[in-house]
């Protein structure tokens, strides 16, 4: 039978079904969990909640915890945490952490950093693997070839005591990317297309498979931003086969099997993720072919991640086709645009080239790793930021800080206007404490730009960083291939 | 232990909109203490409120108006709790006195988050949903065992919905089973298939960690 990577992950993993067992009769197997990861914000309460009930972790070793959403990131860390009450969760996960026994890559370890930065960084997520996280962008992971989702605090402590979930298999999607990539078109304008084509919940529960020639020309940065997008695209997470690629990033990490190809860990771990692709007959829910030849960078324009146009297209004045086409959905959607736009300050038939912005951010889990950092580089460099303009970038890991620092990227940065950061998810998401004046319009690099998401009455516009760049030099939302020559020249 | 679900009846609240996110329905700086309790409050803050910091109620928002004060029902656009995977949403939902919520989807972290709480997510089409919607607020009741929603008192009497949910999960919010508990009853099963797999895969169960 052809299988698809889903498909073979998922026969590793899925036990027979206990004896008398009420839940898993009903096609809900018991699924083992290889590998776990926390941070303070939801997985403090998790650990909180085992220690009041007195359970413990079955396999302490294969779970680990980072400081990253609250913490403060402001240079040098001035202090714990900004947010009023924020260092309970984070004192919470420390203790919570010391009592379980868990690995803790706390605020002053070189491998703090936001969750899906560290993890593949230290080789924790590998091919073939489960992974969960309370945390929504758990599906970044699946970039590596393993089943890698976001689950609850009540699943997140089944899994911590049991080392398994109940879980229906999720059906298979595919998305295969295929044409020549424009030069100023990146992984996450394809995402914001694919978002604003199909809707928010175009692959909905479902698991999806990048694949296709452009996947394969990706870097793993790019690979990860693909799959970071997908919850907004409404899927229960994303993957992608492995490749050599995949095997060379992981190659000697701290986390990574020990040994080389022809022996010890790595050769038998090798052996096993090369059988992670999806056969060639193996068949898929949804199957879609995209060509990307003709994909323009794109920016939202409102308030959810399908509110996106290609930056020379006008803001429209109806709803994704996917979600749209149901006929009797159309009233409610024309509804919530109307709201969407009120709020964001923009009208349909609008021009998004034309609007000017407050403030720009680089980071969050979707692009704040090296390779993120030295494509927004290359456009800042002997370049000045518009006036008035608030900027701010914050490498997703103490590491990927390091590296950028090595190869002088925070000098570009800082000599461009843009504050460096210490890492951290940062203004990502706004929890009081640090955030922008309120009513900012902020172009950024993260996944999201829900009402209120980076902060009260904040306006977001989801872009590349790339674009996040352009439009920071520019003052207003620009894309890197329209950003004229003699504007912020030094 | 989640509270068991049989039957509601009450009023059910109309809030049909696309999309509404986790952080719409409990913003990140309501989540302010490392406790499941003491959320209501910052539920739909932003909605809610005109002013959130000192809680101006919004009168236009539908659980500020009379009629709906008191929903336990809440019915509600497609793809509702897509977003982040806080659970916290779901707790501030349970204790503001919600326990049913109908929507044409919802996003897959919030469903799972509902069933471990003893809310009953209901998938209905879009068009039961406008017509529950409709002859409000005549109360609505919606029965597990039978798995009907069904329209109170008034003109709509014989009006009802058949909805199906999974099984599993229809136990689960029945019984108000304890997850962790049934699956502790499989321990030994559950060792079996680690140490199967173990000779399978034995690197994934080394700790290969290299200090820097
Ligand atoms: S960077 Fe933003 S989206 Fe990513 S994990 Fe942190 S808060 Fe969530």
């Amino acid at each position: 039978m052809a299988l698809t990577v889903l498909d073979k992950i998922w026969s590793l993993h899925e036990l027979p079904p206990p004896p008398n067992d009420p839940v898993t009769k009903d096609n809900m197997p018991l699924i083992l969990i290889d590998k776990i990861f926390l941070h303070e914000r939801t997985g403090a309460i998790a650990l909180q909640n085992l220690t009041e009930r007195r359970l413990s972790i079955r396999e302490p070793e294969h779970v680990f915890c980072t400081m990253d959403h609250i913490v403060d990131t402001k240079p040098g860390r001035p202090q714990i945490s900004r947010m009023p009450g924020g260092e309970a969760f984070i004192q919470a996960l420390r203790k919570g952490a010391q009592q379980h026994g868990l690995t803790l890559f706390d605020i002053d370890s070189p491998h703090q950093g936001i969750v899906h930065v560290i993890s593949p960084e230290l080789a924790i997520v590998q091919p073939g693997l489960t992974l969960i996280c309370p945390d929504s962008h758990t599906c970044t992971q699946g970039a590596f070839g393993a089943l890698a989702w976001g689950v609850g605090s009540s699943e997140t402590e089944h899994a911590l005591v049991t080392k398994t979930l109940y879980l229906k298999k999720p059906p298979a999607m595919r998305v295969w990317l295929e044409g020549t990539c424009p030069q100023a078109v990146t992984a996450k304008d394809i995402m914001l297309w694919l978002i604003a084509e199909k809707g928010a919940a175009g692959a909905q529960g479902m698991v999806v498979e990048f694949a296709g020639p452009v996947v394969s020309a990706f870097d793993m940065e790019a690979r990860m931003t693909l799959c970071n997008m997908a919850v907004e695209f409404g899927a229960f997470s994303a993957l992608i086969a492995p490749d050599e690629k995949t095997f060379a990033w992981l190659k000697d990490r701290a986390y990574a099997p020990k040994g080389d190809a022809k022996g010890g860990d790595w050769g038998q771990a090798l052996a096993h993720w090369r059988t992670f692709f999806s056969d060639e007959q193996a068949e898929f829910a949804v199957d879609m072919r995209v060509d990307v030849s003709k994909l323009k960078p794109m920016v939202s324009w409102g308030t959810s991640p399908e509110h996106a146009v290609p930056i020379d297209a006008p803001v429209p004045d109806f709803a994704p086709e996917g979600v749209a086409k149901k006929a009797n959905k159309k009233a409610s959607k024309t509804a919530d645009i109307k709201k969407a736009q009120k709020y964001i300050g923009v009208q349909s038939g609008q021009d998004m080239r034309q609007v000017p912005i407050d403030a720009a951010f680089i980071g969050s889990c979707t692009n704040s790793r090296l390779a993120d950092l030295r494509r927004a580089a290359s456009i800042l460099k002997g370049r000045k930021i518009a006036d008035g303009v608030e900027a701010i970038c914050v490498p997703g890991s103490r590491a990927v800080k390091q590296a950028a620092e090595k190869e002088g990227l925070d000098k570009i940065f800082q000599a461009a206007g843009f504050a460096w950061h210490e890492a951290g998810c940062s203004m990502c998401f706004y929890v009081g404490g640090q955030g922008f004046a309120p009513g900012a319009r902020v172009i950024t690099s993260t996944n999201r730009n829900f009402e209120g998401r980076q902060g009260p009455a904040i306006r977001s516009h989801l872009a590349s960083v790339e674009t996040v760049a352009a439009s920071a030099i520019a003052g207003y939302i620009c894309a890197p291939d329209e950003l004229p020559a003699n504007i912020g020249a030094k | 232990m989640p509270q068991a679900f049989t039957s509601i009846t009450s009023p059910a609240a109309p809030l049909m909109q696309a999309n509404v996110d986790t952080d719409t329905i409990m913003p990140s700086r309501e989540m302010r203490q490392v406790s499941k309790t003491g959320l209501k409050d910052g539920l739909f803050a932003n909605w809610r409120y005109l002013n959130a910091a000192e809680r101006v109620p919004n009168p236009d928002f539908v659980l500020n108006q009379p009629a709906y004060k008191q929903a336990q029902i809440l019915l509600v656009g497609d793809n509702f709790g897509c977003g982040s995977s806080r659970e916290f949403a779901v707790w501030a939902l349970a204790e503001y006195g919600i326990r049913v919520i109908i929507a044409p989807s919802f996003g897959s972290i919030f469903f799972a988050n509902c069933i471990r709480n003893g809310l009953l997510p209901i998938v209905l089409a879009q068009a039961d949903i406008d017509s529950l919607a409709a002859p409000m607020p005549s109360p609505v009741t919606v029965d597990l065992q039978t798995q009907m929603i069904s329209l109170g008192e008034n003109e709509n009497k014989n009006k009802k919905f058949a909805f199906t949910i999974d099984e599993t999960y229809r136990n689960m919010l029945l019984n108000g089973l304890d997850e962790i508990g049934l699956t502790e009853k499989n321990r030994a099963h559950i060792t079996d298939f680690i140490t199967a797999d173990q000779a399978r895969r034995p690197w994934v169960y080394k700790q290969h960690k290299q200090e820097t």
